[in-house]
């Protein structure tokens, strides 16, 4: 097989747009598709601050990478979810990382702001674990924006993501979520920063032989979580379909974000207003966010009460 | 030649010089979800693993993220 673009032998084949390219060739090649996922929906500028948040896999890290080579001014965020081992080793190859770049990395303990770790979350909500991981996630990937003067944060999330999540709220049919689903969301509240996913365009094989060509070290282990996860079903269904016909997953996000999107959009958007009780923005009085570290307090509060053992 | 695989780690033997595409066909791997790894290289469907060489299928799905 040949590299598209010189010809020599090529490392990675990209059925989906029928090609193959060599490791220098594929770098660029990946590199000008954030180029122009920046471009098209105008993320950000070389004259703002990103928040990078990582999480110590291929996608985040090799987004940062990637953002770091064009030259912008860029700070990671890494949220310590406190899931075991796998916790330490991902902060531990975000620290690696932000270090042999020279780079600020801002790490948060979901512990210390929810008032339990992702696995006790778990336990007290009776929810899947994705559930709370991904609320506190938002919620402190936000906050942490604010706090620093930053205007927008930036995530690894690639076009598998993309298509199993759109995947996912077709399925149930949850129209609510389709206006939301989107490479870039706009700043509709002054205490809310944009949120981009620069990675949109590339796959998820395409971010991991990224990642190994540049000789990022990266946690290639699953959290322990996601076994299970309804996203995962979904991505194994689309990548069966993509087997089947490549482009399949491609084609279904793009064709929804060009064609279905814009008519699932809405004059306004729902009412925002501040949480009573953190000034976070929120559709109700009080926050999701704040909600849960209430539940996770009662069930701390009634596992210590005399008796509850 | 040996295959390392992941999720959970286990190593597989198979004989013989093979083609990546007929590897990952008889281990039931759907192309997309790996990367096949020879040494420091990726490896494409259409180059021969000789019998005395080791490869890993590493997974590239993650996931779980709400």
């Amino acid at each position: 097989m040949k590299c598209r673009r010189c010809g020599g032998a090529a490392t990675l084949e990209l059925r989906r747009h029928n090609a193959a390219f060599c490791a220098d060739d594929f770098v660029e090649f990946f590199r000008n598709q954030v180029r122009e996922a920046i471009r098209r929906h105008r993320m950000f500028t070389r004259d703002e601050r990103v928040l990078v948040a990582v999480s110590g896999g291929k996608d985040s890290l090799a987004l940062w990478d990637v953002l770091l080579d064009e030259g912008y001014d860029t700070t990671g965020l890494y949220l310590d979810l406190g899931i075991f081992e796998y916790s330490v080793e991902s902060r531990a190859k975000c620290e690696a990382f932000a270090s042999r770049r020279g780079v600020p990395l801002l790490v948060r303990r979901v512990a210390d702001e929810v008032g339990a770790p992702v696995p006790v979350i778990k336990l007290v909500t009776r929810r899947p674990p994705c559930s709370g991981c991904g609320l506190s996630k938002r919620y402190l990937m936000n906050q942490t924006a604010l706090d620093h003067g930053l205007p927008v944060v930036a995530t690894g999330h690639n076009l598998d993501d993309e298509a199993a999540t759109l995947f996912g709220s077709v399925m149930h049919w949850r129209t609510e979520a389709l206006p939301r689903q989107s490479p870039a969301l706009a700043s509709t509240h002054p205490k809310l920063v944009r949120r981009v996913k620069p990675l949109y365009r590339l796959s998820e094989r395409e971010t991991a032989a990224y990642a190994f060509l540049r000789r990022i070290d990266y946690i290639v282990d699953e959290c322990p979580f996601a076994a299970g996860a309804t996203s995962i079903a979904h991505k194994e269904i689309l990548n069966r379909m993509e087997d089947a016909s490549p482009g399949a997953k491609h084609n279904f996000l793009f064709g929804f974000l060009e064609k279905a999107r814009p008519a699932f959009e809405r004059a306004e958007g729902p009412a925002l207003q501040e949480c009573a009780r953190c000034g976070q923005v929120t559709t109700s009085t009080v926050c999701a966010f704040c909600k849960l570290a209430d539940q996770v307090k009662r069930a701390s509060a009634s596992a210590d009460a005399p008796g509850a053992h | 030649m040996k295959v390392l695989l992941r999720n959970p780690r286990r190593e597989v033997t198979l004989a013989g010089n093979r083609r990546v595409k007929e590897i990952l066909r008889e281990l039931e791997i759907l192309p997309e979800t790996v990367l096949v790894i020879r040494g420091d290289d990726l490896v494409t469907a259409d180059q021969v693993v000789r019998d005395d060489e080791t490869i890993e299928l590493r997974p590239v799905m993650s996931g779980g993220r709400a």
